[in-house]
C-alpha cells in the first residue's frame, strides 16, 4: 500500500506539471487585459508601461518558467523561512508569485481567504455526508415507505435546484421574511466568547444549508442504492441466519460493504464543492476563495487565476488518490502491489 | 432409528406464497414433516421444486416481501416458529437451528475476516468475550478440516476455496450447538472428493454431537449413503416421504419412481441411455386444485386433474400423495421399482 501510494505520488508531479503549463496556456490565450479595470483616463501609452512593468513583455515559455520557479521553489521556501525563522538563500530578493492587481503575494492572498471557504464549505461537506449517510440507509432498508419517499423528493429537489437560486430563496425567507439569520456572511467576526460563536453559527447557517442540500441530495441517492444492492446479497442472509440483531446486520454487514463505493464518491466530490462553493460564496458575500478566483478572473490577475487554478488540480488528483487508497483499506479483495 | 423418538420439529401445513408483479407464485403448498431428535432427513426433488424455499420459512428467513407466509405451524421445543415474536426467534437462530446455505461462494460477507464471521454467533448466544470465541472459532475449523486453523482465521473469504468456504458455512453453523442443523444443498457446488470429505465430516459430527439434520440434495447417491428418511419433494408439495430403505426398494408415487430411474447405474449393466423425465415442473400461480405432477406422469387418471392428492400412510412410516396409491391400482400400471440396487 506504501509502495503504491509513493508510486502514486511520482506519477501525479509530471501529470500536475503538465495540467499547470495548460492552464497556463489558456490564461494566456485569453484576451484578458490587467490594465483593463484601471480608469479610462489613463493614457495608453502609460498603461503599456504598466504591462511592461508586470513582466507581460517576455515571452510566454518565459513566464511560465518563471511561474514554475516562483511556485514550487520560491514559494515553499519562503514557507520553510516562515516556520524556522530563517532566511535561507538570500531571501531578501527572493520572487513570490505576486498578484498584478493588489502585488501582493497569491499565496498570502489564499491563506487568508482558506479559512472562511473551509468553515462554510467543508463544513457543509461534512454536514451533508452526515446527513446523507443515515437517510441512505434508513431509505433503503424502508423501501418504498414514506421516508423513502419523502427522501427521493428532497434529493430531486436538491439535485435540480441551482445554489443561486435556493441561496436566495433561503435568504428571502429566512433572513428577509423571518430575520432569523443574516443574509451576509461577516468574515471580521472572531469568536472569542460564547455570543460570538452563536453568532458565528448564525451566519454559517444558510450558506452551509444551501450547500448541504445539494451534497445530501447526491450522496443520500449514492448511499441508498448501494445498501440495496447489498441488502439481497446472500451474506445478510447468512448475518441473520446467524441470529444477528437487525441492527448488527444493517449497521456492520450491510453499511461497511455498501460504504466501499460511497466513500469514494465522497472523496472524488471534494474538489467540484470547492468549485460549486464559488456561486454560493458569492450569493452570501463570504470572501474566500471563490470570491477570490472571481475577482482575478474580472481584473485580469493571471498568476492568481494560475495559482488558484492549479491548486484545484492539486485537490482533484489527491483526491483521486485518496479514494483509491481507502477503497484499498474498505475493501480486502482489493490489493495494491 | 426407533420409531416414536422425541420429535424435535414438527411442520404442519405450511405455505408460502412469493407475491410477484406477474401474480403470486405458490412455492410451498401445505408441506407437513417432522424431524426426530438425531435423525437424518434427505430431501430430494427438482430444481424450483420448494426445498429452499421450504427450509428458509420454517426460520422466517424468506425476504418478505415478496415472501409471504400464508399459514402452517412450525413446532420446536413446545413453539411456534412462525408465531414467536422476532427477538425469540433471534434467539433461536444460529444457536438452536443452525443453517448451511446453497452457494458457499457469497455467503460469507468479503469485508470481515472468516474468524470475525465465527466468533459472531459465538459471542451473540453463548456469551463468550473476544478471546474465549477466538479459541472456539479455532476448534471449530480444525472441526471442520481446515489446516493451520488459528492462523487462517485472520483470512478474508476470497483468501478460501469453494469447498473451504462451505467449510467455514459449515462450522458456523454448529459453532453453537444447534439441536437441528438444516443444509441446503452443502456439496452441490464442490467437487466429488470434497464432496465425499463433507458427507463423512458430517456423519461423523453427527454421531459426536447428536443433532438432527436435514439435507437438502439432487443427488440421490448422496442420500442413500446418509439419510434415515426421505422426503421428495414437488411442486412445493411432499409427495412421498419414507424411511430410507423403504424409499428405494418400493416407491409410491410415480415420480420418485422416475427420480430413481434417472439415477445412471455404476455397478451392473450399462443404462442404454440416461433416463430423463420429460416435461417441466410447474410454476404455480395459484394454490394447487389438481396433482401437480398430472401432466407428466405416464399412469395418470381423470381425478388427477379433478383434485390434489392429499399425503396418506401406505405402510409403516411411509407417506405418499397420488390417487393410484392407496387402493394398489398404481403399482400394477407403473414399472418395478427399479432404484433397489442404489
Ligand atoms: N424471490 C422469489 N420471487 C419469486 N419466486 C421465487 C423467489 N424465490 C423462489 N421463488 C420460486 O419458488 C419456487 C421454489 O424455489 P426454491 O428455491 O425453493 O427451489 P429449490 O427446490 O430449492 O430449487 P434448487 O434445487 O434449484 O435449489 C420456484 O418456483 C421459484 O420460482
Ligand atoms: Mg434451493
Amino acid at each position: 500500500m506504501l509502495n503504491y501510494t509513493i508510486r502514486r505520488l511520482l506519477f501525479a508531479i509530471p501529470v500536475l506539471l503538465f495540467i499547470s503549463f495548460i492552464i497556463f496556456l489558456i490564461l494566456d490565450l485569453a484576451p484578458s487585459d490587467p490594465t483593463g479595470n484601471l480608469p479610462l483616463t489613463i493614457p495608453p501609452e502609460v498603461r503599456e508601461k504598466i504591462r511592461q512593468s508586470l513582466g507581460l513583455g517576455e515571452p510566454m515559455y518565459w513566464r511560465y518558467l518563471m511561474w514554475c520557479k516562483q511556485f514550487f521553489i520560491n514559494e515553499p521556501l519562503n514557507i520553510w523561512d516562515q516556520w524556522m525563522g530563517t532566511c535561507s538563500f538570500n531571501c531578501e530578493d527572493r520572487l513570490r508569485v505576486v498578484s498584478y492587481v493588489t502585488r501582493s503575494p497569491v499565496v498570502d492572498l489564499i491563506v487568508e481567504r482558506l479559512p472562511q471557504t473551509l468553515w462554510v464549505v467543508g463544513m457543509s461537506y461534512v454536514v451533508g455526508i452526515l446527513i446523507a449517510i443515515p437517510i441512505g440507509v434508513i431509505s433503503a432498508y424502508r423501501q418504498y415507505s414514506w421516508f423513502d419517499q419523502a427522501g427521493t423528493f428532497v434529493s430531486m429537489v436538491g439535485f435540480s435546484v441551482p445554489p443561486f437560486f435556493s441561496g436566495v430563496l433561503v435568504i428571502v425567507i429566512f433572513s428577509v421574511q423571518l430575520g432569523w439569520f443574516p443574509s451576509i456572511y461577516d468574515t471580521t467576526l472572531k469568536v472569542v466568547d460564547w455570543d460570538t460563536f452563536v453568532l458565528q453559527l448564525k451566519q454559517m447557517v444558510l450558506p452551509v444549508m444551501v450547500l448541504a442540500l445539494q451534497t445530501t441530495a447526491q450522496i443520500s441517492r449514492f448511499m441508498r442504492a448501494s445498501m440495496l444492492d447489498n441488502l439481497n446479497m446472500d451474506y445478510v442472509r447468512t448475518a441473520r441466519a446467524k441470529g444477528m440483531k437487525e441492527r448488527t446486520v444493517l449497521l456492520v454487514h450491510v453499511l461497511r460493504n455498501s460504504l466501499i463505493p460511497v466513500v469514494t464518491v465522497i472523496a472524488l466530490g471534494v474538489p467540484s464543492v470547492f468549485g460549486g462553493a464559488i456561486i454560493t460564496e458569492q450569493v452570501f458575500k463570504v470572501n474566500g476563495i471563490g470570491q477570490l478566483l472571481i475577482i482575478g478572473i474580472q481584473g485580469g490577475d493571471a498568476p492568481l487565476v494560475q495559482t488558484l487554478t492549479f491548486i484545484f488540480a492539486v485537490l482533484i488528483v489527491l483526491a483521486n488518490l485518496i479514494a483509491d487508497i481507502l477503497y484499498g483499506i474498505l475493501d480486502p479483495r482489493i490489493r495494491y502491489d | 432409528m426407533p420409531d416414536g423418538a422425541p420429535k424435535v420439529l414438527d411442520v404442519r401445513n405450511l405455505n408460502t406464497v412469493f407475491r410477484t408483479r406477474t401474480g403470486e407464485v405458490h412455492a410451498v403448498n401445505r408441506v407437513s414433516f417432522d424431524l426426530e431428535k438425531g435423525e437424518l432427513l434427505g430431501v430430494v426433488g427438482e430444481s424450483g421444486s420448494g426445498k429452499s424455499v421450504t427450509m428458509m420459512s420454517l426460520i422466517r428467513l424468506i425476504p418478505s416481501p415478496p415472501a409471504e407466509i400464508r399459514s402452517g405451524q412450525v413446532l420446536f421445543d413446545g413453539m411456534d416458529l412462525l408465531e414467536v415474536d422476532d427477538d425469540t426467534l433471534r434467539d433461536i437462530r444460529g444457536a438452536r437451528i443452525g443453517f448451511v446455505f446453497q452457494d458457499p461462494m457469497t455467503s460469507l460477507n468479503p469485508v470481515f475476516t472468516v474468524g470475525f464471521q465465527l466468533r459472531e454467533p459465538l459471542m451473540r448466544h453463548m456469551g463468550m468475550n473476544r478471546r474465549e470465541a477466538d479459541r472456539r472459532a479455532a476448534e471449530l475449523l480444525e472441526l471442520v478440516g481446515i489446516p493451520d486453523a488459528a492462523r487462517r482465521l485472520r483470512d478474508y473469504p476470497h483468501q478460501f476455496s469453494g469447498g473451504m468456504r462451505q467449510r467455514v458455512m459449515i462450522a458456523i453453523a454448529l459453532a453453537c450447538d444447534p439441536e437441528v442443523l438444516i443444509a441446503d444443498e452443502p456439496t452441490t457446488a464442490l467437487d466429488v472428493t470434497i464432496q465425499a470429505q463433507i458427507l463423512e465430516l458430517v456423519r461423523e459430527l453427527r454421531q459426536k454431537l447428536g443433532m438432527a439434520i436435514i439435507w437438502i440434495t439432487h443427488d440421490l447417491g448422496v442420500i442413500a449413503g446418509i439419510a434415515d428418511r426421505v422426503m421428495v419433494m414437488y411442486g412445493g408439495q411432499v409427495v412421498e416421504e419414507a424411511p430410507v430403505r423403504a424409499l428405494f426398494k418400493e416407491p409410491r408415487h410415480p415420480y420418485t419412481r422416475a427420480l430413481l430411474e434417472t439415477i445412471p447405474h455404476v455397478r451392473g449393466k450399462r443404462a442404454e441411455r440416461l433416463e430423463v423425465i420429460e416435461g417441466q415442473p410447474p410454476i404455480l400461480g395459484a394454490a394447487p386444485t389438481a396433482c401437480p405432477f398430472r401432466d407428466r406422469c405416464a399412469a395418470a387418471v381423470e381425478i388427477c386433474g379433478r383434485e390434489n392428492p392429499a399425503l396418506r400412510e401406505v405402510g409403516a412410516r411411509h407417506r405418499v400423495a397420488c390417487h393410484l396409491s392407496d387402493t394398489g391400482a398404481g403399482s400394477g400400471a407403473a414399472p418395478e421399482p427399479e432404484g433397489a440396487h442404489v
